[in-house]
């Protein structure tokens, strides 16, 4: 973002701003004014409270980190399988015609649904976890890669041929560098989808992580844990996306600048 | 229409070109191009005028080695083209400018592909970027430029590879018309100081007589050559200046009349009605 932003630009900031304060006030002492149980809905007090408590006696940070490193294992795994099999379809017609019916097949199938499968082959493992996350990694980072492939200019492989470029000239010229926007829009998908796969897989089974610590704070009745653990969820899915985001600008820093607020 | 050349060296040569396509969902068969056979001298700027689908970029392809013909051959130095030649360069109405490589850099792409060593590539590729006066955006990315730098950057990139013979097909019909005379003036002057052999496929009847040698206007589908008219004009490095020449006016003329486009749209003006 340049320095100097407009003025419209901070006032949209300062009116994000706002909102946040309004929606944590609202949290605080909106249900007490609603007559809503504290079980139900604890105020943000005593979410915090339990924050404090969930970092000293409930291993916050481990089960945080664990979760962590699944999502970054099954994002990392996911992506690089879902790019590599897009490029090998994206470069061979005929083997997409061969396989398009099973991934249309695998994409339609509930990824999450796996889970308990992945559980039985693997156990309490954080494999299992993983696997779910690569597995619903893999679908959108590969499908984006494919359509980019597909949809290069046909003109400009002609102009790169005219020049007498290789198969992998080509590749790495124009096809390879004309994939890159969709493939980072497939990799934000994948960024907050990993955090699902994840967490889906620690709530069938395991005994350590966030997903964990949300079943385990749920057989307590222990609302506010329940609620330290989404918010800690969300936190590791916004820093995921973050991070894609950061490697986006960096990567294409080519493009026109969009929007205000297009990539958030 | 046999060429009216014999003892002069021929650049580019079609020798009974004809090009048939499968039709699109049915079992016929497209004639595109028929027995077309012409040639460009060394150093000749020669145009191709004609209706929409009557096979001017068919043979624009056919030429750059892109497409083999059905019949007949294309010939570049009088080798037959059997697949794309590094003597053979075109360029398209789209710019085709890379997104994500510098302005300096799209100049290169062309030698980069051919091997050409980085120092030398660098050195073309500013060579070329001062004669268009573009050597201060060398380091700028195609969305910052207007449409008539890009496709200027476009022809830097296709002269970058030294090509004997240019293919260049509508390469300024998507600009505005104040732009596009600066884009021809442009071109015209680096042809001949180049001294490149160049076939242009145009729409623009003015810009085809100003900018050419010699303007070949084929017929409807399937294509072939009907005309052939020599532009006697001086001057072919300023094509702003040979537009003043009342002779021009009088070639468009002819070149009008043998499309039919006094009456082209009476032809069109039933099948918009039976909508």
């Amino acid at each position: 973002m340049k320095s100097g932003s407009p003025p419209s630009l901070r006032k949209g900031a300062g009116a994000s701003l706002a909102l946040l304060v309004l929606f944590l006030a609202a949290w605080q002492w909106g249900p007490g004014v609603l007559g809503v149980p504290s079980f139900i809905v604890p105020p943000l007090s005593a979410v915090a409270a339990e924050f404090v408590h969930a970092f000293e006696f409930d291993h916050l940070v481990l089960h945080t980190g664990v979760t962590v490193a699944e999502v970054l294992a099954g994002f990392a795994l996911g992506s690089l399988l879902g790019a590599f099999v897009g490029y090998l379809l994206g470069m061979s017609p005929a083997a997409e015609l061969v396989l398009s019916p099973y991934i249309l097949a695998l994409q339609i199938a509930p990824k999450v649904a796996f889970a308990p499968l992945f559980i039985l082959w693997m156990g309490f493992t954080v494999y299992p976890k993983i696997l779910v996350a690569i597995l619903i990694v893999f679908f959108p980072v590969m499908v984006n890669v494919l359509t980019a492939l597909r949809n290069v200019d046909p003109d400009l492989i002609n102009l790169a041929r005219a020049f007498k470029a290789t198969r992998a000239q080509i590749f790495w010229k124009v096809e390879f560098p004309a994939s890159m926007p969709p493939m980072f829009a497939g990799l934000r998908i994948g960024a907050t989808l990993a955090v699902v796969g994840v967490v889906v897989g620690e709530l069938v089974g395991g005994n350590v992580g966030l997903g964990y610590l949300l079943t385990f704070g749920e057989g307590q009745a222990n609302t506010p844990l329940v609620f330290v653990s989404i918010v800690m969820l969300t936190l590791v899915g916004g820093i995921a996306y973050l991070a894609v985001i950061l490697i986006e600008r960096r990567v294409l820093h080519y493009l026109p600048a969009r929007g205000v607020g297009s990539d958030l | 229409m046999p060429p009216p050349f014999h003892s002069v060296s021929l650049r580019l040569e079609y020798r009974n070109v004809t090009m048939r396509f499968a039709d699109r969902g049915g079992s016929g068969v497209l004639t595109a191009v028929r027995g077309v056979s012409f040639a460009l001298a060394d150093g000749e700027v020669v145009s191709l005028i004609g209706p929409s689908g009557c096979g001017k970029s068919t043979l624009l392809a056919v030429g750059s080695g892109l497409l083999a013909p059905s019949e007949g051959a294309a010939l570049v130095d009088g080798v037959p083209v059997e697949g794309p030649n590094a003597h053979v360069a075109f360029m398209l109405q789209k710019d085709l400018l890379l997104p994500w490589r510098t302005v300096a850099e799209n100049v290169m792409f062309g030698v980069e592909i051919q091997g050409v060593p980085q120092a030398e590539r660098r050195r073309r590729a500013a060579n070329l970027l001062a004669q268009f006066n573009l050597a201060e955006f060398s380091d700028h990315y195609p969305h910052q430029l207007s449409g008539g730098m890009r496709q200027r950057v476009a022809l830097a990139r296709t002269l970058a590879v030294d090509p004997h013979v240019l293919l260049l097909d509508e390469p300024f019909s998507a600009v505005d018309a104040q732009t596009r005379m600066l884009l021809q003036r442009d071109l015209a002057q680096t042809l001949s100081r180049a001294q490149k052999t160049a076939l242009l496929i145009t729409h623009d009847l003015f810009e085809a007589v100003t900018l050419s040698d010699r303007v070949l206007v084929m017929s409807r589908r399937p294509g072939a050559i009907i005309d052939e008219i020599v532009v006697d004009v001086p001057g072919r490095a300023d094509p702003i200046a040979r537009r003043a020449d009342p002779k021009v006016a009088t070639y468009v003329a002819r070149l009008m009349e043998r499309l039919d486009i006094a009456h082209a749209p009476l032809e069109r003006q039933p099948a918009a009605g039976n909508v």
